[in-house]
């Protein structure tokens, strides 16, 4: 019966690894970590109290060999019943008042141009993020996957909405999560201090259960100066390059164009410098607010990102090949329930390549920065 | 003495046949107290959707004329099961006979006026899969007809049974139960064509 | 009048066929008690494999789709099939004893209500040889369990749990007649055992809880076979409509589960602290309060829905307000041993502990009241961590006490307290093993329904503890089950009379176990404990002194003068039927076809005769088979 107070003391003290929401990253984080600690100190006061009137009492009334006396027979006592109420119902108006303040602080919704509006569209197994304010050359819009790149003190307000079950999306260091809805838009608002170092962004997951590959679907942080962050916009605005014909990227381009544009949209610039952006598009509507999608994620960048298959697995040439070749071997999905006609994407399929057609398209790949 | 019910199970001098009915009428209200939150939940999904209508018909197929008639049949058919319970008081088995078949007979009137309607709604293109509001509309009235359905049989099985002389004050399922269920059908009815039919907002 | 006990059964009272007939409300609380128990160890196990596959990071013991099966079954399995049947299994067997009664107001509803629990279980369980077990997650939310409507796993879990809450809806209805026209003579509302109370507002909410989410369940039948639109976003259905109709069950399910525990803890408390429960009005009071105010909490399960700041303010402050009953409890059971002559033997070890461990899980569910703490510790470990402390801690420890109790009573033979308090210390130290880690899990970002997790978010470690605690919760269990074994059917336990603990409640009147008539004379009761005042007076001050005129206490047996005279030949107990088997068996079959839809039509329509024909001649049947 000690070992559990104790553990969560130790909770409340130091949090520990990455994605803790006990060592939060941002203002909101901070906020409702303060108001944790805040229950967590009543939580332990009320425990403390509770556990040493039990322990007391079971200590000094056992019974004791040879004692033949018979305790009194008391019945009840109006003023503890009365006084225990009171003292319950202080300490809960006590919590009430932050805990309803707390929350329309949260779920207030920022104002202005300087708030950052990223779309998410929650998909099994992956998240997608349409950067609605960004627009480049020509009308092109920032859309990326499963990672999130923000600036720093930057308040940043996301509208959420599901192509197909409920998730949740959840970065502990930053805010609270949020429910990911078809049918529905919901907000979170993110704000982060300072830059994450390379390599190293704040980590979040998918928080509400939806299917086989719950577990991995997984969200990446990266925070930026606003200088850094406006050099990673302008790059992700960019066309990539499509390979010019009889080169030897174009076998790589031979196949994805056959086979991954059928679920992957990339935006490219072919060598007479016309851009086209392939692949299927989506529109989901969700309480009257349009959703740019797509079967898989856009691809356009994605030698930009560290990891894939929903920030579970590192982006290398190795991994890539693997996932390519045979994508269920890494990550469980359903592929074989797939009816694109219907909208219905449950994984990603063997495409059946062998490997010099696998080792054309990383390369190609490769070359989308 | 006792201030305790008691049951036919207990032969001491306290057995006493007039007692039997409060342990069978409590067991039934506390079932139509089940049976209030079953309609309600189903009444308040039909709320949530009565304009979701995907872009299929909606309230204005209904012809609230012909929905009158048939709600004033089932309303009768309350009256006559209170002639009927009344009748079965007097130990009257003939004219019980009489108002239970009666009540069965608006019961089923009542029925064949609700499968009427839904043909003539699928007909107009609603069914229960072209939109969350059919989904609710069918599966409340649906359900609803269910249990008219099973109160016809129950009316229709005691007056079988009356004809043999088996129907007791004291046995299983007797008059003022069915009775009971009877009414509690009839006024989720009022309820269901108001809110339903009658409040198009 | 005393004497040795005098069974009036027919000869043909043994063997299976008398089991599967039964109508006395004794044998059908063992029959759900067994069930229980069997059903717990399953559970166990699913829940230990899911452990076994979180020992450490990226295992591979179990597949994702393996993974999420068995946690659905385990919730599945330890809220409808352990910890409802396990409450039954008592409120069935004490429930008419407590309040003076022979049986229950209709004994072979009861029966029904019994086998179709079984049935309906056994009907769930079949899902894992016939393709797969359902993989939604115990509450199954809309759209993911509308999905794959070509798989049928889900179809078992929406019919199982609807026959499920047929059974319930009519043992609840069984018990509350009961209670309301078959107490004793003089036995008021406020003279019932606790225990009996709690069934009583456990059976109201179950009246009006579980309607709602038979509603939510045959909408989503409807979703997935008949092309319904309840749930459907792109039509314009609401998923969250599914998320409040469970929850409006979901939540009043839960004091479902505690109630009848801490019933129990109110029971055991007094007995071995040799004196009354604590301000009895007000637990009983409390009790009826949480059943209320439950009703009015469901959505705290979704703050993170997108409610909106004002229902998740409004429903915030109600589950704070739930705090206050709950803590009323716990002042009164330490009243209640304060001042009192406490014996540790096993049930009380027991109760003891579920006071402790449910005040950490109260508090747990207390900081999930403060909303902007919730959406960080939603759908996380921590969350697993309080309904675990609240269910485990406080439920199962609750019934466990239930069982060291009243094992004398039911079988004549005390429990043995070494292999008891070997069990308690490492049930008590392997469950905080396995869930007090938890909090900190969920704390440090692990969400709950993961079927791995990876290296480098500092998870490892107390996984592997928690891991470790449940291999030595199943250890703790097996010596439970071997104490069983050994005391009852290996018939080495220590014989004991009518009143081994020197109770206070009518069952400790009757003879261990009870003749199936249970009184030989219907006790007249002129007050709460009435047994306990036949045996003790209180002098001046306040202490129980014992009335030398009636000998009573542990082994004996008591000449009760508060019996009205009358003669044990004349009572006629109802008779066996199997109808009441037949016609869950037949609700069973059409349940059967209406998963495997289209072609189980014929399944479903073997099913409805069989049905119709247990209904029909049960109707028909005599209460009382004369002889």
């Amino acid at each position: 019966m000690r070992v559990a107070p104790v553990m969560l003391l130790l909770a409340a003290c130091s949090g520990s690894g990455p994605q803790t929401a006990l060592e939060p990253q941002g203002p909101i984080g901070r906020d409702i970590d303060g108001l944790w600690d805040l229950v967590l100190m009543l939580a332990t006061f009320v425990f403390v109290l509770v556990m040493a009137l039990l322990v007391w009492a079971m200590w000094r009334y056992r019974e004791r060999p040879g004692d033949e006396s018979e305790p009194k027979q008391l019945h009840g006592s109006s003023v503890i019943e009365i006084g225990g109420v009171v003292f319950s119902v202080v300490l809960l108006a006590f919590i009430s008042v932050p805990t309803v303040r707390g929350l329309l602080d949260i779920r207030e919704v920022p104002e202005g141009d300087d708030v950052l509006q990223i779309q998410v569209t929650g998909h099994q197994w992956w998240w997608e993020f349409e950067y609605i304010n960004e627009t480049g050359p020509g009308g092109s819009t920032l859309i990326t996957a499963n990672e999130l790149h923000i600036p720093e003190d930057v308040t940043v307000y996301l509208s959420m909405t599901s192509a197909d079950v409920i998730h949740s999306f959840w970065i502990p260091a930053l805010n609270g999560k949020r429910d990911v809805v078809p049918g529905r838009v919901t907000n979170l608002s993110l704000i982060a201090d300072d830059p994450t170092p390379p390599g190293e962004p704040i980590p979040g997951q998918c928080a509400e259960f939806c299917g086989l590959a719950h577990a991995d679907m997984r969200i990446k942080v990266h925070v930026h100066t606003a200088a850094d962050y406006a050099t990673w916009v302008d790059e992700q605005l960019a066309p990539s390059a499509q390979p010019a014909p009889e080169t030897p990227l174009d076998a790589g381009w031979q196949t994805f164009s056959t086979l991954c544009t059928a679920c992957h949209q990339v935006t490219l610039e072919d060598v007479e410098g016309e851009v086209t952006t392939h692949g299927p598009e989506l529109h989901i509507m969700s309480d009257d607010i349009e959703f740019r999608s797509s079967f898989g994620p856009n691809l356009t960048h994605l030698f930009s990102r560290d990891t894939f298959g929903s920030g579970t697995f590192t982006l290398d040439a190795d991994h890539l090949s693997q996932w390519i070749d045979n994508p269920e071997s890494l990550k469980p999905m359903m592929p074989d329930r797939n009816d694109l006609a219907n909208g219905k994407v449950l994984g990603m399929p063997d495409l059946g390549l062998n490997p010099t057609e696998i080792e054309e398209v990383v390369d190609l790949l490769e070359t989308w920065r | 003495m006792s201030d305790a019910a008691v049951t036919d199970l207990d032969h001491t001098e306290h057995a006493d046949h007039h007692d039997v009915k409060p342990v069978r009428k409590t067991a039934m209200w506390v079932f139509l107290g089940s049976e209030c939150v079953f309609f309600g939940a189903m009444i308040s999904t039909f709320l949530l959707y009565r304009n979701t209508t995907n872009g299929g018909p909606g309230s204005e197929i209904f012809d609230i004329p012909f929905t009158s008639a048939s709600s004033f049949v089932l309303l009768m058919s309350s009256l006559t099961m209170v002639l009927a319970h009344n009748a079965f008081e007097k130990n009257d088995m003939r004219q019980t006979r009489i108002w239970l078949t009666g009540t069965a007979l608006l019961g089923a009137t009542f029925l064949a006026g609700q499968i009427f309607e839904f043909t003539e709604f699928i007909d107009q293109g609603l069914t229960m899969s072209t939109s969350p509001f059919g989904s609710s509309f069918y599966m409340l009235t649906g359900f609803h007809g269910m249990h008219v359905a099973l109160g016809v049989i129950l009316l229709a099985a005691m007056a079988v049974l009356s004809l043999s002389g088996r129907l007791y004050e004291d046995r299983g399922l007797n008059v003022e139960l069915v009775g009971l269920y009877w009414h509690f059908v009839d006024i989720v009815w009022i309820v269901i064509f108001t809110v339903v039919y009658l409040l198009q907002v | 009048m005393s004497g040795e006990v005098q069974t009036i059964r027919s000869p043909g009272d043994r063997g299976v066929w008398a089991w599967i007939t039964t109508v006395d409300h004794k044998r059908i609380g063992l029959l759900y008690a067994v069930s229980a128990a069997a059903f717990f160890f399953i559970g166990g196990l699913e829940a230990l494999l899911v452990r076994t596959q979180l020992f450490g990071p990226n295992l591979e013991v179990l597949s994702a789709e393996a993974y999420n099966q068995l946690f659905t079954m385990h919730g599945l399995t330890m809220v409808f099939l352990v910890v409802m049947p396990v409450a039954a299994a008592f409120t069935n067997y004490f429930l008419p004893i407590l309040i003076g009664a022979r049986d229950v107001a209709f004994p072979r509803l009861n029966a029904f209500s019994y086998w179709l629990f079984l049935f309906s279980g056994l009907l769930i369980y079949s899902s894992f040889v016939l393709g797969g077990a359902p993989d939604g997650a115990w509450v199954g939310y809309a759209p993911l369990s509308t999905q794959l409507t070509e798989v049928v796993r889900m179809d078992f879990w929406t019919i199982g749990l609807s026959t499920l809450g047929v059974s319930s809806i009519a043992a609840s209805a069984n018990f509350i007649a009961t209670v309301f026209t078959m107490r004793a003579p003089g036995m008021t509302m406020l003279r019932m055992p606790v225990f009996a109370w709690m069934s009583l507002v456990v059976a109201f909410l179950l009246i009006f809880s579980l309607p709602s989410v038979a509603i939510g369940l045959f909408q989503l039948f409807l979703d997935r076979n008949f092309g319904a639109l309840f749930y459907a976003a792109d039509a314009g259905g609401d998923p969250l409509l599914w998320q409040h109709l469970f929850w409006i069950f979901g939540h009043p399910e839960v004091y479902v589960l505690i109630l009848p525990a801490m019933g129990i803890v109110s029971e055991v408390l007094p007995t071995f602290s040799r004196k009354p429960l604590f301000g009895y009005p007000f637990v009983v009071f409390s009790g009826a309060a949480i059943g209320f105010i439950g009703f009015g909490v469901w959505s705290h399960h979704m703050f993170t829905s997108g409610m909106g700041p004002i229902a998740e303010a409004g429903f915030g402050v109600a589950t704070m307000i739930i705090a206050v009953p709950t803590g009323v409890k716990i002042f009164n059971w330490i009243g209640t041993i304060w001042g009192g002559k406490i014996k540790f033997n096993t049930p009380m070890l027991f109760s003891l502990a579920f006071v402790a461990m449910f005040v950490i899980g109260g508090l747990s569910g207390v900081t999930h009241a403060v909303v902007p703490s919730d959406t960080q510790q939603h759908d996380t470990y921590y969350v697993v961590a309080h309904f675990h402390y609240v269910l485990f801690g406080g439920a199962v420890f609750g019934y466990v006490s239930g069982v060291y109790y009243w094992f004398p009573k039911w079988t004549g033979r005390k429990l043995n307290e070494v292999l008891g308090k070997v069990h308690f210390w490492l049930a008590l130290i392997g469950f905080n093993l396995t869930f007090g880690p938890m909090h900190i899990l969920g704390l440090n970002g692990m969400p709950r329904r993961t079927y791995r997790y990876p290296e480098g978010l500092g998870w490892a470690n107390w996984n592997a503890v928690a891991t470790i605690g449940a291999y030595t919760i199943l250890v703790a269990f097996l010596i439970f089950a071997w104490n069983i074994v050994r005391t009852h059917f290996l018939a080495k336990g220590e014989r004991v009379g009518n009143d081994p603990w020197d109770g206070r409640t009518l069952e400790w009147t009757i003879p261990s176990p009870p003749p199936v008539h249970n009184f030989d004379e219907t006790p007249i009761v002129h007050s709460l404990d009435d047994f306990w005042h036949q045996k003790y007076a209180e002098n001046e001050e306040g202490r129980a002194v014992r009335i030398p005129a009636v000998t009573g206490g542990a082994g004996d047996d008591v000449d009760w003068p508060g019996a009205e005279p009358g003669t044990p030949e004349g009572i006629h107990m109802p008779s066996p039927s199997y109808y009441p088997a037949l016609s869950s068996l037949g609700i069973a079959i059409t349940g059967a076809g209406l998963i495997y839809l289209p072609w189980g039509f014929a399944a479903i329509g073997v099913g409805v005769v069989v049905m119709i024909w247990g209904l029909f001649g049960w109707s028909l049947e005599p209460v009382t088979k004369e002889h």
